[in-house]
């Protein structure tokens, strides 16, 4: 599993101001994350997860050390070069799926493709492709209000997955979700990690993820406290 | 740009009823503006060619003491036509107006009245002067419809003018009308009688003379000439176009509170959607939109309320504008009382440069409109965006 190094961080702190001054939610983390990694950042709430992977994604930025993530200084980016990276390498999940409301599934899942610039054909083929995956097919026309809470995560697990992008940032993914569609999601995920090698990192204290990650890093206080190879 | 121009559209159209408000409200804007210009434009170019064809012509010498504000420098107002003007007068160029003071006693009453005297072959202003006929007897005399229900006169009834000569000497003679014109100008109708120049000059004692010279309404030069000064047409019209630029004035007030009423409504609706969007417009950044990008897209989808507004404009408006246009706006009686051409109805104008301009007008408006809550997306901070998180 250790092959080709995507992210490395050293010595990352982050700083929030705060009225009383500032607050350091991210203290002293050293990580290296490689390719097709099934990584979960775990700990309790206000751990500094969602923090750090807002830094991994190009949302934030550190107050010290370094982050690179495909070879490129989180850092050193421009608000444009953090879009490009975004934009063509990084996929997002989010817990409450962010799916556009004005869009229908298809449209939800081309939105990366038309950044993009792919051309017409091609798009339609990536687009059908992933929902084939996804079992999604038949909701292509359907706009996300006529969706299920489990759906509409698969609409964004489709929509991060469907530019085959070097990692996929999933943050408390399965929060909003029940048991049985947890499971069906995250075993997708699995299966878009094993067929593609896409690397996966996820922010959650779920323990239904967990038991699917194959490396768990603990965090507590903004530090990091285990770092496991775990035997899924 | 395209693609931003297409989410724009969905936004705007998945946003569904506001945005209808939005742009029907800028659609009667758009309609109210080209409507009421319509207006304006349409009675001056109406009241304008009125007072061409019956008053001012393509401008006007006026022998030096003539003052259409004193009728008493009438008795001086009036020499030889120049010798200059001959030939020019008898290519039918010009035409030599002759005034006098008189009164004319319709049914006992007494009126005082300007006499004009008038060439029965001119064919520059459109007072029927070929319409003077009949025998040597009486005078044969043109009247405005307005002067004729004014004083209970019809075609054929015989009234007693009663006139100065040169010398001061008082002569009275029947007159006899015959005939009766329609028209918008009020100055050439009400308390005027229009008589043949010749029996006019004769009646005053003063032949070969007159007291303005009308020139035909074409591009000629205007030679100057001792003893009369030129007005041009402009300064003949100035009194309508003023009028007009004051109902313009009175008009951009109302396209102001008009336009400033839609402005709102989409600035509002654009700092709403700003605020409740945010988890949107983090999600926009997250998949690689730049923050330019947002910004655009929201002020697109702000400036696009326009263009639905000109479709819908269009769709109701054009045959509404069409109809206007033919049937014309009755406006009976309004006017008169400023002294000044304006007729029953008018027929608005609605040139491409109005429409153009309306639109262009609306478009930079709205899109501003759009841009300036918009650029709060260029501050926000991503990760605040997406927890919705911002004040
Ligand atoms: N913009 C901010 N300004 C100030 N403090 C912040 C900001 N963002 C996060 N924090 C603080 O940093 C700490 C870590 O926050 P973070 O959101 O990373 O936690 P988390 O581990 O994701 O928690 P949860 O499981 O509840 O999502 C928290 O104490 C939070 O209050
Ligand atoms: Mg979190």
């Amino acid at each position: 599993m250790e092959n080709t190094t995507l992210i490395s961080i050293e010595g990352l702190r982050k700083d929030f101001p705060t009225s009383g001054g500032r607050f350091t939610a991210l203290n002293g983390i050293d990580l290296k994350i490689g390719k097709a990694e099934f990584t979960g950042i775990v700990g309790p709430s206000g751990s500094g997860k969602t923090t750090l992977l807002n830094i991994i994604g190009s949302l934030d930025s550190p107050s010290e050390g370094r982050v690179m993530v495909l070879g490129q200084s989180i850092s050193d980016l421009n608000v444009k070069q953090a879009a490009l990276l975004r934009r063509s390498k990084l996929g997002f999940i989010f817990q409450s799926y962010n799916l556009l409301p004005v869009y229908t599934v298809f449209e939800n899942v081309e939105f990366p493709l038309l950044l993009l610039k792919l051309d017409d054909s091609h798009r339609r083929k990536m687009v059908m492709d992933t929902l084939d995956w996804l079992g999604l097919t038949d909701k292509a026309k359907s706009k996300p209000a006529q969706l299920s809470g489990g759906e509409c995560q698969r609409v964004a697990v489709a929509r991060a997955m469907v530019k085959r992008p070097e990692i996929v940032l999933a943050d408390e993914p399965t929060a909003n979700l029940d048991a049985a569609n947890s499971h069906n999601i995250l075993k997708t995920m699995v299966r878009l990690n094993n067929e593609f090698q896409t690397t996966f990192i996820f922010a959650t204290h779920d323990d239904k993820v967990i038991s699917y990650l194959k490396r768990k890093i603990s965090l507590i206080d903004g530090k990091v406290l285990k770092d496991e190879i775990t035997n899924n | 740009m395209k693609l931003l121009f297409k989410l724009a559209a969905k936004n705007l159209i998945g946003a569904g009823m506001r945005t209808w408000l939005n742009v029907i409200v800028l659609s009667i804007s758009f309609i109210v503006i080209i409507w009421h210009k319509g207006i304006l434009d349409g009675w001056n170019i109406q009241a304008r060619n009125d007072m061409i064809n019956w008053e001012t012509g393509g401008g006007q010498y006026r022998q030096k003491n003539y003052d259409p504000y004193d009728p008493f420098s009438l008795t001086e107002a009036h020499s030889n036509i120049p010798a200059s003007f001959d030939s020019i007068v008898s290519k039918g160029e010009m035409a030599a107006i002759l005034i006098s003071q008189g009164t004319i006693y319709p049914a006992g009453r007494i009126q005082s009245i300007l006499i004009k005297g008038i060439n029965s072959d001119q064919k520059i202003l459109k007072i029927p002067s070929s319409q003077f006929t009949g025998n040597n007897e009486e005078i044969p005399a043109l009247i405005g419809r307005q002067m004729a229900n004014d004083n209970g006169l019809k075609t054929g009834d015989l009234v007693t003018l009663r006139w100065r000569d040169v010398h001061g000497t008082f002569d009275a003679t029947d007159m006899k009308i015959t005939g009766i014109f329609e028209t918008n100008v009020p100055t050439v109708d009400l308390g005027q009688v229009w008589v043949p120049l010749d029996r006019l000059q004769k009646m005053i004692g003063a032949p070969g003379e007159a007291t303005i010279i009308v020139k035909k309404n074409i591009e000629t030069e205007v030679p100057s000439t001792e003893g009369w000064k030129f007005k041009t047409k402009e300064d003949l019209l100035k009194s309508i176009t003023d009028l007009i630029k004051i109902k313009s004035v009175g008009g951009i007030v109302l396209y102001i509170i008009l336009l400033s009423l839609a402005m709102l409504a989409i600035f509002d609706t654009q700092v709403l959607s700003i605020f409740r969007r945010q988890k949107e417009i983090g999600t926009y950044i997250a998949l690689g939109m730049t923050r330019g990008q947002v910004v655009g897209l929201f002020t697109i989808e702000g400036a696009l309320n326009s263009v639905l507004a000109g479709l819908l404009a269009a769709l109701y408006g054009i045959p509404f504008l069409a109809f206007q246009s033919k049937t014309g706006i009755s406006i009976a009686g309004a006017g008169k009382e400023y002294g000044l051409a304006l007729a029953d109805k008018i027929f608005p104008a609605y040139s491409f440069g109005l429409v153009a301009t309306t639109i262009i007008l609306i478009m930079i408006t709205t899109t501003i409109v759009s841009y300036l809550p918009s650029r709060r997306i260029a501050k926000m901070k991503p990760t605040e965006a997406l927890r919705g998180k911002l004040q």
